[in-house]
């Protein structure tokens, strides 16, 4: 039986975004490891098959290859277009991404403001539009919002990427009703993003319905990225067993699981 | 002109291939991309590309993130 388990995990309940079959539910952000052999290590213990990388001007200076890394690692490049502000920047450098990576699949980050980090719906929803057009496969990053979501996906968007709280700043998932309710508005997958600062916060999000969750800060930034990376691992999977399996639900009283029946009477005290 | 933000020694007429290689790659460099005057040019054009006086190159490529 537990054969049964490990497979019902990898092969009957894998993630598909755009066509493409993932067996991972966790996509790993590479931003922050002190060292590439520490994000390989990462790579390898979270079992993650889609890993974002950013675009920057190259530093003639810089030693050993992200590139390289992830290739030996074997997984799907995600680029991002993390600091754009407009949807003229997001659009050009997810066409900057392709040229260089040689995939159409772009996390797209349209931000708002350097202190919250949050995204600028206005401009996502108009770059996410001229990105679907121009053939990607585009997995936004958005807000909260039930109604943005839709749009996203009623765009053509291949998944919704929204927040569980800022970027980086580990506070879990501050709304969960609105998550529940993304999941039920859009039929893409829905990839909890940002704010997972532990493994409870990653099955909080399975558990909610979400299909994957991505995590960037939580592992590369946490005291032993490679032991968290794995926590992560198995959090995903559990919360969506967990989802899968039906959760109880909450009462306020208690509800015996020992039957009543077949008490002894011991007599009076 | 203007690479990656700095004055460039490379001359007008010179091609984006002159550009990678005064920053030390080739024209087959894995993971690069080239944009001129907020335009992306295809890795195909990057031989025959010939660079204004006033041009503006970024040279981009993979780093940590998201």
């Amino acid at each position: 039986m537990i054969r049964g388990v490990a497979i019902a995990q990898t092969d009957t309940d894998p993630l598909v975004i755009a066509g493409r079959t993932l067996r991972s539910r966790l996509l790993l952000g590479t931003g922050g490891f002190p060292s590439l052999e520490l994000l390989s290590a990462a790579i390898a213990a979270s079992g993650s098959e889609l890993v974002t990388v950013a675009l920057r001007r190259i530093d003639p200076a810089a030693r050993g290859s992200l590139i390289d890394v992830l290739a030996g690692a074997g997984v799907q490049l995600l680029p991002n277009t993390a600091g754009c502000y407009t949807a003229r920047d997001a659009v050009l450098t997810a066409k900057l991404a392709r040229e260089a990576f040689a995939t159409d699949w772009v996390k797209l980050e349209v931000i708002g403001d350097e202190d919250t980090l949050l995204p600028d719906a206005a401009e996502l929803l108009i770059a996410a539009e001229e990105l679907v057009d121009e053939g990607f496969v585009v997995l936004p990053y958005t807000t909260d919002d039930p109604i943005l979501a839709r749009r996203l996906a009623g765009v053509g968007c291949a998944a919704v990427m929204p927040l569980g709280s800022p970027i980086g700043s580990g506070m879990g998932i501050r709304n969960p009703y609105n998550i529940g309710l993304i999941r039920e508005a859009v039929d893409v997958p829905v990839v909890l993003d940002a704010g997972v600062g532990t493994a409870s916060d990653a099955a909080i999000a399975m558990e909610l319905g979400c299909d994957a969750v991505m995590a960037a800060s939580a592992i590369s930034r946490a005291q032993d990225p490679v032991r968290m990376a794995s926590a992560m691992r198995h959090a995903v999977q559990a919360g969506r067993q967990a989802r899968l399996a039906g959760r109880i639900p909450r009462r306020l009283y208690a509800t015996a699981s020992t039957p009543e029946e077949g008490l002894p009477d011991f007599g009076p005290v | 002109m203007i690479v990656n933000g700095e004055s460039s020694e490379i001359r007008a007429g010179e091609t984006i291939a002159a550009v990678l290689n005064s920053l030390g790659l080739d024209l087959d460099a894995r993971g690069v991309a080239v944009a001129v005057d907020g335009e992306v040019v295809p890795r195909v054009c990057w031989e025959m590309f010939a660079l204004a006086e006033d041009a503006r190159v970024e040279v981009l490529t993979a780093m940590q993130g998201g």
